[in-house]
């Protein structure tokens, strides 16, 4: 297990992350913010912490969590166990920060923008990650808040540890 | 994690394991039901069969909305108005239905063991919609999910079986699942309606004595009085048992706690149960109605894998 990123590495890139998304979403009451189970669960709940802790109105944002288990492409090659998923507001015309650690191919973005509009129809999407390997993408899937863009191999399986909540990692567990 | 079976032909071949799996998953379908859009794509391309042989409402109608919902392709297939009146046998009728690609089949059936015959002879993956006085595995599984809604936990509940137990396969599915679990189980009815060595043979209590029960228990699962199955006089009027065994509201008033009524459905009113407590708070009849497609959902979800269809 190699380590892409240490935990201070990982703090900072949140730290610019949630200064992009103040900045560019001033108006939290229209905001949510979404993280995918299970690795984005873990960043926008960082994400969110800190816009609650930095920005005098954060109380008015919400944030929610996204499982996607439902919604693969590939759900019956192999069956998993759903995670949970907690939307406890409306999305209907609000501006969604959709929230992942590392993103990939773009599956999994396709899949969570499938599952969040089974939820309402927001206004607009925005797609914020921690790690883009941005070469393997296999759909027109794009963030607009990237953390690092990270060159890798296509069978490399890039994860965001948190082993402790306050000591996230992201490692390169094929090694 | 996955389930250690590739059909679900009743409790008794499952693990504790699969227990918990069947129900957590479906604490996540019960969300999917609530939301604005019900429905998920999970099972687009599975195409199921829901061949009944014996009369049922709720089961077929959980069964086939659960399927909607999942977005499977559902045919259904009920035997009165089918060619298995004109004699064909089970298994050619299901061959004939499987020749046209079909992944899963739900299958109720008044014979016993039907649906592990058809599991032993075709590919799909069989769920069993209850057969005969064997075993209704979705009805145990569904009632699990409810008690531990209501209560939090299945482990150390005290949970009755009241009434017709001798013809019953939801008492017997209830009672290999609760037992699982770790939840304690006594059967309470006439003598004549609980089979003989059942203690024995399921690790169970016997009561003949309704007051005692309730009183002892935290669940009272009502079941109904098969008339259907019964070939020779086992009580001598229903009247007569509503008022040994029927549960009305002034028995459970005088007991010093409220405990949790259920029902697997049809309730024959006025026999089992009176009116005055199937509809009373303390009921959770269609509490169990609901949760029923979410358990449904999550059975079918979990024995969808492509493995089990090629």
């Amino acid at each position: 297990m190699q380590i892409i990123l240490n935990t201070k590495e990982v703090h900072a890139k949140l730290d610019q992350l949630a200064t992009a998304i103040a900045t560019a979403h001033p108006d939290f009451s229209s905001t949510v913010i979404v993280g995918i189970q299970q690795g984005g669960a873990i960043v926008s709940q960082f994400l969110y912490d800190r816009l609650l802790k930095n920005e005098t109105n954060a109380s008015l944002l919400k944030h929610g969590k996204l499982d996607i288990t439902f919604y693969r492409d590939d759900v019956r090659n192999k069956i998993l166990a759903p995670d949970t998923m907690h939307l406890p507001f409306s999305i209907e015309g609000k501006t969604v920060i959709l929230v992942d650690d590392v993103l990939f191919t773009g599956r999994t973005i396709k899949a969570a923008l499938d599952a969040l509009f089974d939820y309402g129809r927001p206004d607009r999407v925005k797609l914020c990650v921690l790690v883009d390997r941005k070469e393997h993408r296999q759909f027109p899937i794009q963030p607009d808040y990237t953390g690092i863009a990270i060159p890798s191999n296509q069978s490399d399986k890039l994860k965001l540890l948190s082993m402790q909540n306050n000591e996230p990692q992201v490692v390169l567990l094929n090694q | 994690m996955q389930l250690s079976t590739k059909h679900l032909l009743g409790i008794k071949n499952l693990t504790q394991e699969d227990i918990s799996l069947i129900l957590s998953t479906a604490q996540q379908f019960k969300e999917v039901l609530q939301r604005p859009v019900k429905k998920v794509p999970s099972l687009r391309e599975v195409t199921i069969v829901n061949l009944f042989y014996e009369n049922s409402t709720r089961t077929r109608i959980s069964f086939e909305l659960a399927e909607k919902r999942l977005s499977a392709d559902v045919i259904n297939f009920t035997a009165s108005a089918s060619s298995a009146a004109k004699g064909e046998t089970l298994l050619d009728t299901v061959n004939n239905i499987l020749s046209m690609k079909v992944d899963m089949v739900v299958m109720r059936h008044s014979a016993s063991g039907a649906p592990h015959f058809l599991a032993d002879h075709i590919p799909a993956a069989i769920i069993n919609a209850g057969d005969g006085i064997n075993e209704h595995p979705t009805q145990a599984l569904l009632d699990a999910f409810s008690i531990q809604e209501k209560t939090g936990t299945l482990a150390g509940k005290k949970v009755a079986l009241i009434g017709d137990i001798m013809h019953s396969r939801v008492a017997q599915s209830n009672i290999y699942l609760l037992k699982k679990m770790g939840a304690s189980v006594v059967v309470c009815g006439p003598p004549t309606l609980i089979p003989k060595h059942i203690a024995a043979a399921l690790g169970v209590e016997v009561s003949y004595n309704l007051r005692e029960t309730l009183a002892w228990c935290d669940v009272a699962n009502v079941l109904r009085i098969q008339l259907e199955r019964q070939n020779q006089i086992l009580f001598s009027s229903l009247r007569e048992y509503n008022l040994t065994y029927g549960i009305g509201k002034d028995l459970l008033d005088s007991l010093n706690k409220e405990i949790i009524i259920m029902h697997p459905g049809p309730i024959n009113r006025g026999v089992e149960l009176n009116s005055d407590v199937a509809d009373s708070k303390q009921s959770i009849i269609l509490q169990q109605v609901e949760n029923g497609v979410a358990v449904r959902m999550a059975v079918l979800y979990l024995l969808s894998g492509r493995s089990v269809a090629e």
